[in-house]
């Protein structure tokens, strides 16, 4: 094969500078991937923008003061609203039950006089002990981990949560023993 | 009306009105295909529709009333945004106020209602479709289409619900966001979630699943206020308009309304 017509050889050998194929395949190959890394990153970056790092919420856990300021006999209401829980003192001791209703979510009422706790959104019933007992809710209320701070206080975790149908009330931290 | 006759060659004669509109009159069946293709509006629907496509008792008109309702719901929702903060503080307080004392306090009541209709006929669209056999080839595709539309309708009514936040609003979104609760892998009392743990650890708790990242916190509280007044009024409206653009040009694509069998 003869050379083109009009174009030496040494033509091509003098621009280096030209893109060959395997070349430009190579370039286009690192080029995308960098992209989809960029955009990969920024997705996952975006996402977790959605989950805020400090929350104006109360904190998971907090100190609900000495057990001899819970009476015995009592379902003790003064941290309702603020941490969203029921202490109760019975002869044996105090557990924490929480104040969200195991049919749907809602906060249940301590009704004294009747002696239950009765949820308003769809009339579950709970004893005082959490056993649900009339009403759509299928469970008891949950318990939240109760034990005593070093300062002598009664500290409340709502990290970890015992549920009564799994067995898990008869874990020590589920009661404080008083 | 000789003058008015007048008035209207010349307006049709100038350069601004041929700059706007570049067809004749609408007064030849070429002309009035030029009319719908030339604009931007007007060409995501046929430039011909079937007799059939305008029979009341067989479209009962109800994806046109459902569009209708939107547009009802994009103009009093504008305005109601001028009065409304989506915070704790305010919002009960200025749901009162655009009904007592705002002129013209129908206008929370419009959008409540439009929306509530909006749900029916955006059913009623979907059955009229159903029964008809709308759905089938070619037209499947705008039945997916549609499905979603309906999902969207929904979350619009289900985050415009938790807004004027009252009793109704925080209970009915708190029950409603349980459920997301149990989403596959992402929720915390979902399935799966169990297995997403380094160790003793879990990945997936009540502080980061998809729960926490709907309402913007453990609970309903001003976080998903906000987060869900932005989603009611910019993110889902923005989703829904694009698909509905979508919608109403395959609608045309696909050969028109479908006609009786």
């Amino acid at each position: 094969m003869a050379a083109a017509p009009g174009k030496p050889a040494s033509a091509q050998a003098a621009t280096p500078s030209v893109m060959t194929r395997r070349g430009f395949l190579s370039t286009l190959g690192v080029a995308w991937t960098a992209f989809a890394a960029a955009c990969a990153a920024g997705a996952v970056a975006t996402t977790r923008f959605m989950f805020p790092n400090v929350l104006f919420e109360p904190p998971q856990q907090f100190k609900a003061g000495l057990p001899a300021d819970f009476q015995t006999g009592t379902v003790d209401q003064r941290y309702k609203e603020s941490f969203g829980v029921f202490i109760v003192r019975d002869e044996q001791g105090i557990y924490v039950l929480r104040a969200v209703c195991t049919h749907l979510g809602c906060t249940p009422n301590w009704l004294e006089a009747e002696n239950k706790f009765k949820c308003p959104c769809h009339g579950s019933g709970f004893y005082r002990s959490g056993i649900n007992y009339e009403g759509p809710a299928p469970r008891p209320l949950e318990r939240y981990r109760i034990v005593l701070a070093d300062d002598g206080q009664i500290l409340i975790d709502k990290t970890k949560i015992f549920a009564q149908e799994k067995g898990e009330w008869s874990s020590p931290d589920s009661f404080l023993k008083v | 009306m000789a003058v008015l006759k007048k008035l209207w060659d010349y307006t049709r004669n100038t350069q601004l009105w041929n700059s706007i509109f570049r067809h004749g009159p609408p007064d030849t069946a070429r002309n009035r295909g030029l009319v719908v293709l030339t604009n931007v509006f007007l060409h995501l629907h046929p430039v011909k529709v079937r007799r059939s496509g305008i029979r009341l008792r067989f479209t009962w008109c109800m994806g046109g009333i459902t569009f209708f309702l939107f547009l009802v719901e994009v103009a009093t929702g504008l305005l109601l945004m001028f009065y409304y903060h989506p915070t704790v503080e305010y919002a009960y307080v200025d749901i009162v106020d655009l009904r007592e004392q705002v002129p013209l306090g129908v206008m929370r009541e419009l959008h409540r209602w439009g929306a509530h209709a909006m749900v029916i006929t955006v059913w009623l669209h979907m059955l009229r479709v159903f029964m008809t056999g709308s759905y089938k080839p070619p037209r499947e595709f705008n039945w997916n289409v549609g499905v979603l539309l309906l999902v969207l309708t929904l979350l619009l009514s289900f985050t415009g619900y938790l807004l004027p936040w009252d009793q109704l609003a925080m209970w009915a979104v708190t029950v409603g966001s349980n459920m997301a609760r149990a989403t596959p892998l992402l929720g915390h009392e979902g399935p799966g979630s169990s297995l997403l743990k380094i160790g003793d650890i879990s990945l997936i708790n009540a502080g980061n699943d998809a729960r926490f990242a709907l309402l913007g916190g453990r609970f309903v509280g001003a976080g998903a206020l906000l987060r869900f007044y932005v989603l009611h009024c910019v993110g889902i409206p923005v989703v829904a308009i694009i698909l509905m653009a979508v919608h109403f040009w395959r609608v045309r694509k696909d050969g028109g309304i479908s006609g009786p069998v």
